[in-house]
C-alpha cells in the first residue's frame, strides 16, 4: 500500500512516467482503420478575392477521395466559425462580427487561411494533389499593421466594417481621469508596441474525425485545450451534429500555452470530411503551417499617459491602445485586449482613476487570440513601464515610487477602479522578498564590474497583479461571454476505495495528475497511487470548460474538492448505518470514518466496499455506489503577483542583451506542489523573456507575407540564453477558493517582460535612453545607442 | 516530400557516375539543408546520391604546412579534432560555433561548403584561410571558389572530396549568432601568414568576400586597435528582418576586432 502524499507535498509527476519513456499518446500517435490523410490548401496571399477554384486537374491526380472547398461549405449549409465573447462599444453598440467561413468564400483575408482540403490514401499524394490545385486570386493590397489599418485609405476587410475597426471599446470613468491630469503635478507619457507573439508548442496541431454510420456517431481526436467546448461549438453551431452524436477527445497534448484554446476550421473541416468521405481522415499540421494557422498573441500599438502629484502619487492613468485581431474573430479573440486588459491598469496601485480605450482592429494576418498571460501581460507591460518613466522623469527612486502607490497588506479587499476587486494580496512583501532575493543591495558592485569590462549593467523591476481562474460566470456574463465558466469534477470510488476523478479541466504538461491526486490523496485519505485522474474525452468527462486562464487548479480544483467533499458527506451517511450511530457523531479523519468519542470506526476502503454491497441498506435514505460530482463557480477571479527582479548586460558594441539574474517572489495562495509551482514559474518566465528579447512576428506591409515564418527566423527562448533563476513563494491565502488556491499558469510570463525591458533601460538611461520596444534586439538597441549618442537625444 | 531514388555508393567513381548518368539527381552529405528543403517540396530531385559510405572522405590529415579536412568530416569531428585544436584553432572554434549540437554532429564541411550559404561559417574559414577546394575533377582556390549568393565554382557533377587548409601563424574566429538560427549575422574569419593577413567575412552580404583595407592594416600591426576605425561601406550589404546593412558594417568592424583577438589569445 501506498502512502497518502497530500497538499504542499512534491511527489514525482505521474505523467512523467509515459511521457520520458515514449509512451505518451499523442494525436499523431494515433491510427484508425481506413484512415485517410488531409491537407489543407493555404492561401498564399494576404488578401485577395477568390474567382475560382479549379479542381479537375488535383481531382484526378492518384490516391484523391475528395476535395471539399468554401462553395462545398456553402452548399451543406454549414455555419461560420462562432466567437465566444460579444464585447459593445461606449454606446452599448454590439462589436462588428462578420463571418468566419471554415474554408474561405469569397475572399481571403490572411496568408494562412483555408482555401481547400484535400483528402486522399497518403499524406504524399493529398500534398501532390493539392500542388494541383488551380486558385485564380486577384490579389488585392493587405494592411498588417494596426497603425495603417484604421487609415481611412486603408484597404478594407470587410465590406461593413468601416476603418477595419470591429469595436471602439472603453473602461473607466473618462471625465473623472481628465479632471485629475488638469491638476497634476506631472504626466509622464509613453508610446510603445507590444510585440505580436506566436506560441509554438512543440506539438504541432493535429486533427483524426471519424464517422459510423452505424451509429450515426462522431468521433473527433484533436489537439486541444478544450474537448467539451469543441463539441458544443462545433457540433452545435458550425456542423449541427447533435451533442450526444459526437465524441470530442483530446488526448496527451504537448503544450498549448493558449494555442489549442480555441476552436479551429481545421477541427470543423476534418469532422465533415469525415461524414463525407465515411472514412477517418487525419491531418497534422507542418511547423510552417503553425506559423501561419495557429492564433498569434499580443500585438498592441499604445499610449499611456500617467498623472502624478508632487510626491509621485498616482492621480490617474490613461491607455489608448489599438490591439490587432487579425483577419477574423478568432474564438476569444475580442475579450483578449479588452476585459483582460483594461481591468488589469489598476495593477498593485491605489491608482483612483483609470481610463482605457481600446480599438480592436482587423487586418490581413492570423486571428489573434490568447496566449499565455492574455491581455494581462500587455496591460503589466504599460504601467509597469510608465511607472519607471515617471520615476525617472521626477527624479524618484522606482522601488519607492512604487512604495508609495502600492496597495497596503490591510486595505484588501480593495476595490479597483476598472471593475475587479482584489481579495486578498501583500505586493509590498513580494517587493521585500524580493529585493533581498535577488541581492539588490550590491547591485552597484556589480554594475561596476561590468563597467570595467566596458558593458552596461541594469536592474529592472516589475510589481504587478493578475486576474486568474477564469472566471466568474456572472462576471463573465456582464461583459459579453457566451458561455459560462464553472469547472465540474466527479468523483469515483471504486468498491475497493481506489479512485477514478473525471475533470473538465484539461492536462497539457501542467501536472494535474499529480496535484489533483494530491488533493484526493489528502482529502480522503487514500494513497497517492490509488487516485487516477480521467481528462480530455467529452465520452468519460461529464462538461468542463477546460484549461487556460490559469484556472485548472483554482476552478478545477474547487470543483474537486466540492466532489471530494460530497463523497465524505455520504460516506459519514454510510459509516452511521453501518456503525448503528447517529450520522452527526460520525467524524472522518486520516482516512478513517469513526464514532465520536468512541473506538468504533471503519476505514475508507471498508465504507467503499460496503458503497457497493448492500446488502442490508436503508434504500430509502441512502443510495448504493459512492460516486460524486460538483460543479463550481467562482464568485470572483483570483489575484497572484508579486515582484519580478531582472539583471541584464548590455553589450554596447554589439547591443546584446544577456539576461544575468532573474528573481521572482510570487503570490500564488496556496502551494499545491512546490515542484510544479517552480516549473510552471520557470516556463512562465522564459515565455515572458522570449517576448521582451526574441520573439516577434513580422508581416510584410503590402503584401502580407510572414517575413518570419519559421524557427530559423522566428527565436524561441532557449535553456543557453537563461540563468538560473531565483524563484520564491510570498503567498497569502486567496479567500474565495475552498483552498486559498490563486493559480501560478500565467504569472511568470505576465510579470516578467517589464521586468526585463525596465532592466534594458536602466542599462542604457545614462545615455538618455527612455523605453526599448520589445523585442530588445541587438540591432534595435545599437539602433538606440546610435541615436543616443547624438547630441538631441543624449541631454 | 516527393518520391525519389536513393543511392548509398561506396566508391567515388561510382557517386561522380550515379550524379552525372542522372539527370536532376543531387549529392546528400549531412542533410542538414537538403533535407528540410526537400520536406518542404522546394526542390525535388528524382534521385539522391548519398556519400556516407565514401569512407576517403572522412577525416582529418595533417600534411605538415596544410591539413586536409575530408568533406564528409562532420562539424563536431572538426570542432573536437586535437590537431585542428593545435594547428588551427580558429578553425576548430568555428566549426564549434555552427548551429547546435544535432546539426553539428551530421552537418558537413563539403556540404556547408559547396551550399554557399550567404550566413554560413565555413566559407568564411576557408576564404580567410586561403584553403584549396579538392573536387572529384581538380583543384580549386578558395578565392576562386565562392561566386555569390549559394553559387560556386563546381560544375555539375563535381563531388568535393576534401578542402585543404594551409597552417597559418595565427587564426581567429568571431560571430554574431543571428538569435533564431544561429548562423552568422556577421562573422569574421581573419588568419595571418608570414606573407600577410586575410580577412573574410561572412553573413554581412550576398556571399562571403575579403576585406583588402583590414587586411593591409592588420598585416603592419595584428591587433585590434589597427582595424577599429576601418569602417565597411553599406553597399551590397544585408538588410532583412533580423540585421539593417549599417548595423552589419559595423558588425563586421567589431567582429574583426574580437577574431583577432581570439587569434592572439
Ligand atoms: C538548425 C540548423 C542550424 C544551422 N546553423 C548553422 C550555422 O550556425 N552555421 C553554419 O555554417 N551552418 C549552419 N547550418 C548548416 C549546417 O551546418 C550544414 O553544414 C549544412 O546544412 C550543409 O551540410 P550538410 O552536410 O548537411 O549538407 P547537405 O544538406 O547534405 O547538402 C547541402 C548541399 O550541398 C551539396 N553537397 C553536399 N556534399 C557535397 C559534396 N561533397 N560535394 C558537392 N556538393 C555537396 C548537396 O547536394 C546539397 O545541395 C545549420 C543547419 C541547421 C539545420
Amino acid at each position: 500500500m501506498g502512502n497518502v502524499i497530500g497538499i504542499g507535498a512534491a511527489p514525482k509527476r505521474k505523467e512523467d512516467q509515459r511521457f520520458l519513456t515514449g509512451r505518451g499518446n499523442y494525436v499523431s500517435d494515433i491510427k484508425r482503420p481506413g484512415m485517410t490523410a488531409g491537407v489543407f490548401v493555404r492561401s498564399p496571399h494576404g488578401h485577395a478575392v477568390l474567382r475560382a477554384i479549379d479542381k479537375s486537374a488535383a481531382l484526378a491526380a492518384p490516391g484523391v477521395i475528395a476535395i471539399l472547398t468554401g462553395d462545398d461549405v456553402a452548399d451543406d449549409g454549414l455555419g461560420s466559425l462562432p466567437c465566444g465573447w460579444g464585447i459593445t462599444d461606449a454606446k452599448g453598440v454590439p462589436m462588428k462580427e462578420p463571418p468566419f467561413p471554415m474554408l474561405a468564400q469569397d475572399k481571403v483575408r490572411f496568408v494562412g487561411d483555408m482555401v481547400a482540403f484535400v483528402v486522399a490514401e497518403t499524406p504524399e499524394q493529398a500534398d501532390e494533389a493539392a500542388e494541383l490545385l488551380k486558385v485564380d486570386y486577384e490579389v488585392l493590397p493587405s494592411v498588417v499593421g494596426v497603425l495603417e489599418a484604421v487609415r481611412l485609405d486603408a484597404p478594407q476587410l470587410f465590406a461593413d466594417v468601416p476603418n477595419n475597426i470591429c469595436c471602439d471599446w472603453e473602461l473607466g470613468d473618462k471625465a473623472a481621469v481628465e479632471a485629475a491630469f488638469k491638476k497634476a503635478a506631472h504626466v509622464a507619457k509613453l508610446s510603445l508596441v507590444n510585440n505580436r507573439l506566436i506560441g509554438n508548442p512543440m506539438e504541432p496541431r493535429a486533427a483524426i474525425a471519424e464517422y459510423e454510420p452505424g451509429t450515426d456517431r462522431f468521433t473527433l481526436w484533436t489537439t486541444s485545450q478544450f474537448p467539451h467546448v469543441v463539441r458544443f461549438l462545433m457540433g452545435a453551431l458550425v456542423l449541427n451534429i447533435p451533442q450526444h452524436k459526437l465524441r470530442v477527445v483530446a488526448p496527451d497534448v504537448g503544450g498549448g500555452f493558449g494555442v489549442k484554446q480555441f476552436h479551429y476550421g481545421e477541427e470543423a473541416v476534418i469532422t465533415w470530411a469525415a461524414r463525407r468521405v465515411r472514412r477517418p481522415v487525419k491531418w497534422v499540421a507542418s511547423r510552417s503551417e503553425g506559423f501561419v494557422s495557429d492564433r498569434h498573441g499580443r500585438d498592441h500599438v499604445t499610449e499611456a499617459e500617467l498623472a502624478l502629484d508632487e510626491t509621485g502619487k498616482f492621480l490617474a492613468f490613461r491607455v489608448k491602445t489599438l490591439a490587432n485581431m487579425g483577419g477574423y474573430l478568432s474564438t476569444f479573440g475580442p475579450n483578449i485586449p479588452t476585459n483582460l486588459y483594461g481591468p488589469l491598469l489598476g495593477g498593485v496601485y491605489t491608482t483612483p482613476a483609470i481610463y482605457c480605450n481600446v480599438k480592436v482592429v482587423f487586418t490581413n494576418t492570423v486571428p489573434v487570440d490568447a496566449y499565455r498571460g492574455a491581455g494581462r501581460p500587455e496591460a503589466t507591460f504599460v504601467l509597469e513601464r510608465i511607472v519607471d518613466v515617471a520615476a525617472s522623469e521626477m527624479g524618484i527612486d522606482r522601488v519607492e515610487i512604487r512604495r508609495r502607490n502600492m496597495i497596503p497588506k490591510e486595505a484588501y479587499p480593495y476595490q479597483t477602479p476598472v471593475l475587479v476587486q482584489y481579495d486578498s494580496g501583500d505586493p509590498m512583501g513580494c517587493l521585500d522578498g524580493a529585493l533581498v532575493a535577488a541581492d539588490v543591495k550590491n547591485f552597484g558592485i556589480r554594475k561596476a564590474a561590468s563597467a570595467s569590462k566596458g558593458k552596461f549593467r541594469g536592474l529592472g523591476y516589475s510589481t504587478y497583479v493578475e486576474a486568474c481562474g477564469l472566471a466568474p460566470s456572472r462576471f463573465a456574463g456582464r461583459l459579453g461571454a457566451r458561455g459560462g465558466l464553472y469547472e465540474s469534477a466527479t468523483v469515483r470510488v471504486h468498491p475497493t476505495g481506489q479512485v477514478t476523478v473525471m475533470i473538465g479541466t484539461h492536462n497539457h504538461g501542467q501536472g494535474h495528475e499529480t496535484t489533483f491526486a494530491q488533493i484526493v490523496s489528502e482529502k480522503l485519505g487514500v494513497a497517492f497511487e490509488n487516485v487516477d485522474i480521467v481528462f480530455g474525452d467529452t465520452d468519460r468527462v461529464q462538461f468542463g470548460m477546460g484549461t487556460y486562464g490559469s484556472r485548472s487548479l483554482v476552478v478545477g480544483g474547487a470543483a474537486l474538492s466540492k466532489a471530494t467533499d460530497k463523497v465524505i458527506a455520504k460516506g459519514k451517511k454510510i459509516a452511521a448505518h453501518l456503525l448503528e450511530a447517529a450520522e452527526v457523531d460520525i467524524q472522518f479523519e486520516s482516512g478513517k470514518f469513526s464514532v465520536a468519542g468512541t473506538d468504533r470506526g471503519k476505514t475508507f476502503e471498508e465504507i467503499a466496499g460496503a458503497a457497493y454491497v448492500p446488502h442490508d441498506y436503508p434504500l430509502e435514505v441512502l443510495e448504493p455506489g459512492l460516486e460524486e460530482q460538483a460543479y463550481y463557480d467562482p464568485v470572483n477571479f483570483t489575484y497572484p503577483g508579486g515582484c519580478h527582479i531582472a539583471e541584464v548586460e548590455v553589450d554596447p558594441e554589439t547591443g546584446t542583451v544577456t539576461l544575468l539574474n532573474y528573481t521572482a517572489v510570487d503570490d500564488v495562495g496556496t502551494v499545491i506542489n512546490p515542484m510544479i509551482v517552480e516549473g510552471q514559474l520557470h516556463g512562465g518566465i522564459v515565455q515572458g523573456v522570449g517576448q521582451a528579447l526574441f520573439e516577434n512576428a513580422v508581416y510584410d506591409e503590402g503584401s502580407g507575407q510572414l517575413l518570419s515564418g519559421s524557427l530559423m527566423d522566428y527565436c524561441m527562448p532557449r535553456a543557453d540564453h537563461l540563468p538560473m533563476m531565483k524563484v520564491a513563494t510570498h503567498s497569502t491565502l486567496c479567500t474565495h477558493t475552498p483552498m486559498g488556491v490563486k493559480g501560478c499558469g500565467e504569472v511568470g510570463t505576465i510579470g516578467s517582460p517589464a521586468a526585463i525591458i525596465n532592466a534594458v533601460v536602466d542599462a542604457l538611461s545614462h545615455l538618455g535612453v527612455t523605453h526599448v520596444d520589445m523585442p530588445a534586439t541587438p540591432n534595435r538597441i545599437w539602433r538606440l545607442l546610435q541615436n543616443a549618442s547624438l547630441p538631441v537625444a543624449a541631454e | 516530400m516527393k518520391p525519389f531514388a536513393y543511392h548509398q555508393p561506396d566508391q567515388l567513381p561510382d557517386a561522380a557516375k550515379l550524379l552525372s548518368s542522372i539527370e536532376d539527381s543531387k549529392l546528400v552529405a549531412g542533410g542538414m539543408t537538403l533535407i528540410p528543403t526537400l520536406k518542404q517540396r522546394l526542390a525535388s530531385p528524382v534521385a539522391l546520391v548519398d556519400l556516407s559510405r565514401l569512407e576517403n572522405l572522412r577525416g582529418i590529415t595533417d600534411d605538415g604546412a596544410t591539413i586536409t579536412i575530408g568533406a564528409m568530416t562532420p562539424h563536431a569531428v572538426v570542432a573536437a579534432s586535437k590537431l585542428l585544436q593545435t594547428k588551427i584553432p580558429g578553425l576548430a572554434a568555428l566549426a564549434s560555433m555552427i548551429g547546435d549540437p544535432a546539426v553539428r554532429s551530421r552537418g558537413t564541411i563539403g556540404g556547408s561548403v559547396a551550399n554557399n550559404d550567404p550566413a554560413a561559417d565555413y566559407p568564411a574559414g576557408v576564404l580567410g584561410l586561403g584553403a584549396t577546394i579538392v573536387t572529384s575533377m581538380r583543384e580549386i582556390a578558395a578565392d576562386k571558389f565562392f561566386l555569390g549568393l549559394f553559387e560556386t565554382a563546381l560544375e555539375p557533377g563535381e563531388i568535393i572530396t576534401a578542402i585543404r587548409f594551409p597552417v597559418p601563424l595565427r587564426a581567429g574566429y568571431a560571430k554574431l549568432k543571428a538569435p533564431a538560427s544561429r548562423y552568422a549575422l556577421v562573422g569574421v574569419f581573419v588568419a595571418k601568414f608570414t606573407d600577410g593577413v586575410r580577412v573574410a567575412v561572412t553573413g554581412a552580404g550576398a556571399g562571403v568576400f575579403r576585406v583588402a583595407p583590414m587586411e593591409a592594416a592588420l598585416s603592419g600591426n595584428f591587433g585590434p586597435s589597427a582595424i577599429a576605425a576601418i569602417k565597411i561601406d553599406t553597399d551590397g550589404l544585408t538588410s532583412d528582418i533580423h540585421a539593417e546593412a549599417d548595423y552589419r558594417a559595423h558588425l563586421v568592424t567589431v567582429m574583426a576586432k574580437r577574431a583577432v583577438d581570439a587569434a592572439l589569445s
